[in-house]
């Protein structure tokens, strides 16, 4: 399922909305959470999951194809704990 | 300090933007979420463009061991979820780093 494919089925569910609406209300969630990560907030969603970052020290890497030293900066990652109730969906058949 | 987002900001940010009553914005978050969760339990994968992709692994069954006893116990086999965030999502949160500001 693609970002259009959920607003073409949020779209479906709800024909008292405009599309245009729908598509805000999509891009506006995605928004807040990216907003949130770079400020450094933590997104809880129960039942769903928590975004969060995490950081990465600065380091000497490698690269592989000609072994010589780059240097990496330090920098934050993304990350994503599935919630309880949702790991447990994706193991029980449906 | 760091703060914790909930539905509750979500769901305030969509009534500021598209002006629907706030009852109606909790519902269409939760709903949201909800078409994400039952395509992910169907086993399909979720692709957000500048977000990221959420998509259902199978991992196989293995041995673990009790960390405290030291004891051996099989681990299922069973399906998880793993987030890939996209560059953008990437870049975006770095940004406070590559000014030299603040950390």
């Amino acid at each position: 399922m693609t970002k259009s494919e959920l607003i073409q089925r949020l779209a479906e569910r709800n024909p008292h909305l405009y599309q245009r609406d729908v598509e805000k209300i999509v891009t506006t969630i995605f928004d807040e959470i990216t907003e949130a990560l770079a400020r450094g907030d933590r997104v809880e969603l129960r039942g769903f999951g928590a975004f969060s970052v995490k950081r990465r020290d600065a380091r000497t890497g490698r690269n592989p194809r000609t072994g010589e030293s780059v240097d990496v900066d330090e920098k934050v990652i993304p990350f994503f704990k599935t919630g309880k109730q949702l790991r447990e969906r994706l193991n029980t058949d449906e | 300090m760091t703060e914790t987002v909930t539905r509750a900001q979500l769901s305030e940010a969509v009534y500021q933007e598209v002006g629907l009553s706030r009852n109606e914005s909790a519902d269409l978050v939760e709903s949201v979420l909800d078409e994400i969760a039952d395509a992910l339990a169907s086993g399909d994968m979720v692709k957000i463009s500048s977000f990221g992709s959420f998509a259902v692994r199978s991992k196989g069954e293995r041995i673990g061991r009790n960390p405290k006893t030291g004891e051996e116990v099989p681990i299922l086999p069973r399906k998880v979820l793993v987030f890939r965030a996209s560059h953008v999502l990437k870049s975006r949160i770095n940004e406070r780093f590559e000014n030299g500001a603040k950390g």
